[in-house]
């Protein structure tokens, strides 16, 4: 039933969210931030789990939410303290459902015992055993009366069984249904027309039914009016004495308190869609785009006085194309919040296992990045924490004895910066001791002995395949994962990643992500009979040199002397070996470009052609990674041109840094 | 007549239930996320029958009942309460908050559909 899968479908996709969200929450009572309100939404968000699992006959899923709900339902009602014993005990409850569901929907079967522990657990921290999930309404097994008899039944409803929104019309048409009814209604309460309230019910009824059903199911018809009518139920032979109420144990409404509804919280109104459909979205804009440019390129020539309307027309598609295409990356933009939610309780767990006591900050949780970004940053983040920790952070008595406060302090922030986001994390750890890491980089033949290396360029050794400081390998972060595979992680997304560090007081790790994947500004520019893009972001400035503003220096070629500043200058023809370029660097256009790191280098271009968007296409996906080149696009004149990488170019180009690593394409970006 | 039915649940898995089952039994089902959009819904349409969760924020199910009935407009619209809470006091607070009636999960469509007839022809 394709209905029933796409239900199932749904629950799935739900369970994740409410899972994600629950995380969330339950973090904030680790934290001791968490209010009410969080409670209540974690309670909702498994009883959610709960009554879907029901639905779909989970009965593992039903059992283990109902004992993790009864736990929360004690905390909320606060039978019981919210300890961190508790806290973590919430935590790996959150785990194991999250693991249940996975089971459920990958359809795999888990031992029998999982999750026994962590059931006890809680129910023990709830104050005894969790009750049994409840039956439902499943009917309960007939109880006498069935085989085929006529029942005489008196139903008398109260004036007020309008009230509620019941009506006694339909539910003697399911009477009816039972069986065969004779009805007989008795209008003698029936008063004068002008004293009639439309709202109140004056009718009884004597049904004579001749049924095979058992009373249960007789009675059940009439479960929603018990309180508001005189029912009596009897063989038909029997003469029906008095009508006696069938007694029920629900008279004490009045005194259940009710709580008062939750305070609002604040709801963002959404739709769910297929990531599919987005991306495929995002394709058509970029397609759009692109024919846009060939459109705009080709009406170049045409004059306004000729053709008003169709420059207008074009004007005015260049500038809803582009519209468009930021309301469609504003879609695919989510805050890195849902990866920064993992990280305190990563932390957490990190810290206690290693005996440290660890603070982490985050800041800037709602900056918005693509999708497809916030996708892959997940393991290369989870790393360089642990790293930090494990690494970083140092044990409190060695802190202590450090003059530092025993607590280290992670502090993970999120910030646009120039069009791209930068993710740094800092701690007040250690630091590298760069010695050390020179050592260890000789000693594996990463660097030759002597080569002259800044700080930084130490520093940053530590990204190199096959370099590991850590003497013995832990638990932790020696899982096999280098810091080359972190730093091979975030240059596949587009980033890129630095580290300072000062020995004895901490490390900086900084990330620098594009906002999208897919789209960028670019100045296109020639090189002999070649076109280039270089990313607007990067460009500082253009201009043509004088004679005298380049000059050589040793060991290092040519240099852009300005305004006091010297800058390296890089040919690209001879980077790319364009054979009919300017030589000149006065004849030609030098285009001063700063990458990560703020250094600055200048390019040396034969013309500047103009400015444009250009749709991203992975030259890696189809060819292969060349250095210095961030991809390919399309122009409006149809030809392709290459997309300029110029953090590499520029990792490229000092002679140095070939010289000290024996493969110059897995050096390190030093800046 | 198609019977017009809406359906408040703040789980999109019970919402889509309860649709698929109702719609293949031939009512017409729409669907509110929560009491308060619920109630913004009950204000501009006419509705032969609201089903509502218990258990959701914003408005829960309880104060939307009590909303209904406090609106001369849906003040004899039939209400069934969605649960997974089976016990006494829970069904007698929904009575006394005027809903109609009310269907104890795990979701059942048969008992669903038989229900639905019961309280909106």
């Amino acid at each position: 039933m394709d209905g029933m899968e796409e239900i199932r479908a749904t629950f799935f996709e739900e369970c994740a969210e409410l899972l994600g969200a629950a995380a969330d929450q339950l973090a904030q009572i680790a934290e001791g931030t968490a209010t009410e309100d969080t409670l209540h939404a974690i309670f909702r968000s498994v009883h959610s789990i709960k009554g879907g699992a029901g639905a779909f006959g989970f009965t593992r899923l039903v059992e283990f939410s109902h004992v993790f709900e009864t736990l929360l339902d004690c905390l909320r009602n606060g039978k019981i303290e919210a300890t961190d014993d508790i806290a973590t005990l919430l935590l790996r409850a959150n785990d194991a459902l999250g693991d249940l569901i996975a089971a459920e929907q990958t359809e795999t079967a888990l031992p029998d015992n999982f999750g026994a522990d962590i059931v006890a657990a809680m129910t023990r921290a709830a104050g005894g055993a969790a009750p049994a999930p409840r039956k439902g309404d499943t009917p309960a097994a007939p109880t006498g009366g069935a085989g085929p008899r006529t029942l005489a039944i008196g139903f008398c409803p109260h004036a007020q069984v309008f009230r509620n929104g019941n009506e006694p019309i339909l539910i003697l048409g399911q009477l009816a249904r039972l069986g065969e009814a004779k009805i007989i209604a008795d209008t003698s309460r029936l008063p004068d027309l002008a004293a009639m309230n439309p709202e109140e019910s004056y009718f009884a009824w004597t049904i004579t039914l001749a049924t095979t059903e058992p009373d249960d199911a007789i009675r059940e018809v009439f479960e929603f009016v018990l309180d508001d009518c005189a029912l009596s139920i009897a063989p038909a032979d029997a003469r029906p004495a008095a009508t006696v109420p069938v007694t029920t144990e629900e008279k004490h409404a009045a005194k259940t308190a009710e709580k008062p509804a939750a305070a609002p919280s604040p709801q963002t109104r959404s739709i769910r869609v297929d990531i599919e459909k987005v991306d495929r979205l995002v394709n058509l804009v970029g397609e759009l785009v692109i024919t846009q440019a060939v459109l705009l390129e080709q009406s170049a020539g045409l004059s306004v006085d000729q053709y008003p309307d169709l420059l207008r027309g074009i004007e005015g598609l260049s500038q809803h194309a582009r519209e468009l295409q930021e309301s469609v990356m504003a879609i695919r933009a989510q805050p890195v919040k849902s990866v920064f939610s993992r990280i305190p309780r990563l932390v957490r767990d990190l810290a206690g296992e290693l005996g440290k006591d660890v603070r982490i900050i985050m800041t800037g949780e709602n900056t918005e990045i693509d999708k497809t970004v916030i996708e892959q940053l997940g393991d290369p983040l989870t790393h360089m924490i642990r790293n930090a920790i494990d690494h970083g952070i140092e044990a409190p008595a060695d802190r202590v004895a450090a003059g530092k406060p025993a607590q280290g302090t992670i502090h993970l922030s999120a910030e646009h910066r120039s069009g791209r986001i930068v993710i740094e994390i800092t701690d007040d750890g250690k630091g590298i001791n760069r010695d050390q890491v020179r050592r260890k980089a000789e000693s594996k033949g990463l660097i030759s002995p002597n080569s002259n290396l800044s700080d930084d360029e130490v520093t940053n050794l530590i990204f190199l395949p096959g370099f590991s400081t850590a003497e013995t390998i832990s638990n932790v972060s020696g899982r096999g994962v280098g810091m080359d595979v972190v730093k091979r992680n975030v240059q596949a997304m587009g980033g890129r990643i630095t580290l300072e560090s000062r020995f004895g007081s901490g490390s900086r790790f900084t990330l620098s992500l594009p906002l999208t994947l897919a789209i960028l500004d670019g100045m296109v520019v020639a090189i002999g009979s070649q076109t280039y893009i270089i990313p607007l972001s990067n460009i500082v400035e253009n201009l043509r040199p004088r004679d005298g503003d380049i000059r050589p220096l040793v060991g290092y070629g040519d240099v852009l002397a300005i305004r006091g500043d010297y800058i390296p200058l890089v040919y690209l023809h001879e980077i790319f070996g364009v054979p009919d370029a300017v030589t000149d660097p006065c004849q030609g256009i030098v285009v001063i470009v700063e990458g990560d790191g703020g250094k600055r280098i200048a390019l040396m271009v034969d013309e500047l052609i103009g400015q444009q968007q250009v749709v991203v296409k992975s030259i890696e996906d189809n060819y292969g990674a060349v250095e210095g080149i961030g991809g390919a696009t399309i122009l409006g004149n149809g030809r392709v041109a290459l997309i300029l990488d110029v953090s590499r170019l520029h990792c490229v180009r000092p002679p140095d840094i070939a010289r000290v690593a024996p493969d110059a394409r897995n050096a390190p970006c030093l800046h | 007549m198609t019977r017009r039915v809406l359906t408040v649940d703040d789980s999109k898995t019970m919402r889509n239930m309860v649709c698929f089952t109702l719609r293949n039994a031939g009512y017409a089902v729409e669907e509110a996320e929560d009491g308060a959009v619920a109630m913004r819904a009950l204000q501009s349409n006419a509705y032969d029958l609201v089903i509502t969760d218990l258990n959701m924020p914003t408005m829960d199910g309880l104060a939307l009942v009590r909303a209904m009935r406090a609106s001369p407009r849906n003040r004899a619209t039939p209400v069934l309460i969605l649960t997974t809470e089976a016990d006494a006091e829970k069904k007698a607070a929904g009575r006394a908050a005027g809903a109609t009636g009310w269907l104890v999960k795990p979701f059942n469509p048969q008992r669903l559909i038989e229900i639905t007839a019961k309280v909106c022809a």
